[in-house]
């Protein structure tokens, strides 16, 4: 555990000092523009495009975080050759895999908490003040950092068995086919022919299930978030990173560093 | 009782056919050894120089080691233990070939961030990293990022990581390597006081010098198979030793030497100087046909030969061998 931490940390510390965190002021000028213009030319529907906006830009901006960040993260360490040393210390190589998920994670609540504040304070500004109703914003946020935690872990996944530009594909391929499952699940055999549509059924349940993850429309009208989708969404996402982290863990432990 | 003296006296490093094959080509049906059959043992507390050519397979040996790469077959203990144990690692610093930290911490938080990996408290950590600092003579620079530091203070950095814990057995990839003059000199220092400190040490190198200056035991490596392990002395001694005669001669002698002196069509000029190489067994007949030609004698040397000439003694030797199998086969 004190292994996971300390590169976990290391890991959190070169974002910062890489100034990741930069992106923060990008959505800082975005919510501010929109919440001014929306001010403006939207009557009565301020709130819900101020949400559906901010969501979708916390969402899709962390997204880019955790494919491209993530595919680096350990394809990075071998091509400078900085995993040599601190493999020669008594770490094991799932620990150093671990540590380097739990920091990108780390880095990505940071980031999305800030930018959920960013939200709140422009949702704040157009109507004046806060509803109980919108903690579901909340939830909305702790979703997409769910979601994003199951990117980060398959691009782990790929960056330990190919290159870095075919894990960028592969992980961007798997975050949209996972938005499509429940189409892939209810494709029609008459349509699709019977074949495809079982492969597609077996394959839905395969790729991760992203689209459970996406309440972005329901919190932007206020309907609450069922509790039991939210330990189903975080069991989900756990369970998940679990699986994908050992299969990547397995595959490193056994490639050479040349 | 008998056990444990043997658990006691176990070799530093100890390794036992350790092959490395890598696949290449189509479908990877086609493979290219770097490493062959290295049977090796290194005593404890001894200096041992891992010599060769680039790419004779060096750093292959040190990475298998390491268990940076896994061997194709054959296995090896460090300090009793399978390289696959990472507790292994608690007793060994290594430092890579041209080493690389992350550009984005300085010195100081390098060395603390591995040190992490160790059980030593925050005092004690701190203490080791200032005390590191100081050692490899980076206490003024450890607080710059290390990617503004120059290729020797990262081989620096390097050493200082690789020392930190007080392993017994510290392993070194070309630690001279990238280093001034200055530099060389504050590494050879170092590994001479581990050695008086009773660490062993095994370090790669092609620079002959270095490796008979510091090593109790030396190994040869070419095209992957270990060709010799001994004292320094005697590695070198293995190739033909080679005379050298430093001589002038006077202005008037100068103008028939060209008949008088045919040895003159072999030595090479350098102002007043003359300078001539010649077998040992030839020495005193060079030397009486000098004497008769009027020259100066200034100075008589022995030739070491170079690791280069070493090397090439042994890759001849080595092809030679292949031809005669071959011959024989046929």
């Amino acid at each position: 555990m004190k292994n996971i931490a300390a590169v976990a940390l290391n890991t959190f510390r070169e974002a910062v000092r890489d100034r990741v965190m930069y992106n923060l002021v990008f959505f800082a000028l975005l919510m501010m523009g929109a919440a001014i213009l929306v001010g403006q030319i939207s009557i009565g529907i301020e709130e819900i495009v101020i949400v559906s906006l901010g969501l979708s830009a916390i969402s899709f901006i962390g997204l880019l975080m955790a494919v491209f960040i993530g595919v680096g993260l350990v394809s990075k360490e071998m091509d400078k050759r900085t995993i040599y040393a601190l493999l020669a210390k008594p770490v094991r190589r799932w620990e150093f895999l671990v540590g380097k998920f739990a920091g990108l994670v780390f880095t990505l609540a940071v980031n999305t908490t800030a930018m959920a504040a960013g939200l709140f304070l422009a949702l704040f500004y157009v109507r004046h003040s806060l509803q109980p109703s919108d903690l579901g914003l909340l939830v909305a946020v702790y979703f997409i950092l769910l979601k994003l935690a199951i990117v980060v872990a398959l691009a782990l996944l790929f960056s330990c068995s190919t290159t870095s530009l075919l894990s960028i594909l592969y992980s961007a391929g798997l975050y949209i086919a996972g938005s499509f499952v429940q189409q892939m699940r209810t494709l029609r055999s008459d349509l699709a022919g019977p074949t495809t549509a079982a492969i597609m059924r077996w394959l839905s349940y395969l790729l991760p299930n992203f689209e459970n993850f996406s309440v972005t429309g329901s919190v932007a009208h206020g309907v609450a978030i069922p509790r039991a989708l939210i330990l189903q969404n975080t069991l989900y996402a756990a369970l998940y990173c679990a699986v994908v982290l050992t299969g990547a863990a397995i595959i490193f432990s056994r490639r050479n560093l040349k | 009782m008998l056990v444990n003296n043997d658990t006691m006296r176990a070799p530093a490093i100890e390794t036992e056919n350790l092959t490395k094959e890598y696949p290449y080509g189509f479908l990877h049906l086609k493979k290219k050894t770097s490493l062959e059959g290295l049977t090796l043992q290194v005593e404890t507390g001894e200096v041992f120089g891992l010599l060769g050519p680039n790419g004779a397979g060096k750093s292959t040996t040190i990475k298998l080691l390491m268990n940076l790469i896994f061997p194709t077959s054959g296995h090896a203990r460090l300090l009793g233990k399978p390289t696959d144990d990472v507790e292994m690692h608690r007793g060994i610093g290594y430092l890579p070939e041209q080493p690389y930290f992350y550009d984005y911490l300085t010195a100081a938080e390098v060395l603390d961030y591995f040190a992490k990996f160790f059980d030593f408290t925050t005092a004690d950590r701190k203490e080791r990293v200032q005390r590191m600092l100081k050692k490899v003579g980076l206490e003024t620079a450890g607080k710059i990022q290390l990617r503004k530091y120059s290729k020797g203070m990262l081989q620096r950095v390097g050493l200082a990581q690789a020392i930190l814990h007080d392993p017994q057995l510290v392993i070194l990839d070309e630690p001279m390597s990238g280093l001034d003059p200055v530099g060389r000199r504050e590494v050879r220092d170092i590994i001479l006081e581990l050695k008086h400190a009773g660490k062993t040490i095994l370090f790669s190198t092609h620079i002959l010098p270095d490796a008979e200056m510091l090593c109790d035991r030396v190994g040869v490596i070419v095209g992957g198979k270990l060709q010799g392990v001994g004292a320094p002395s005697e590695i070198v001694g293995i190739a033909a030793h080679k005379m050298e005669i430093l001589f002038s001669l006077a202005s008037a002698v100068v103008e028939g030497a060209a008949t008088n002196l045919p040895l003159l069509a072999k030595a090479t000029r350098t102002g007043e100087r003359y300078r001539l190489e010649v077998a040992e067994d030839d020495l005193y007949a060079a030397l009486g046909q000098l004497r008769d030609a009027g020259a100066k004698i200034l100075s008589v040397a022995q030739v070491k030969p170079s690791l280069e000439e070493y090397f090439m003694h042994l890759v001849a030797a080595d092809r030679a061998q292949a031809a005669a199998v071959e011959v024989s086969g046929k």
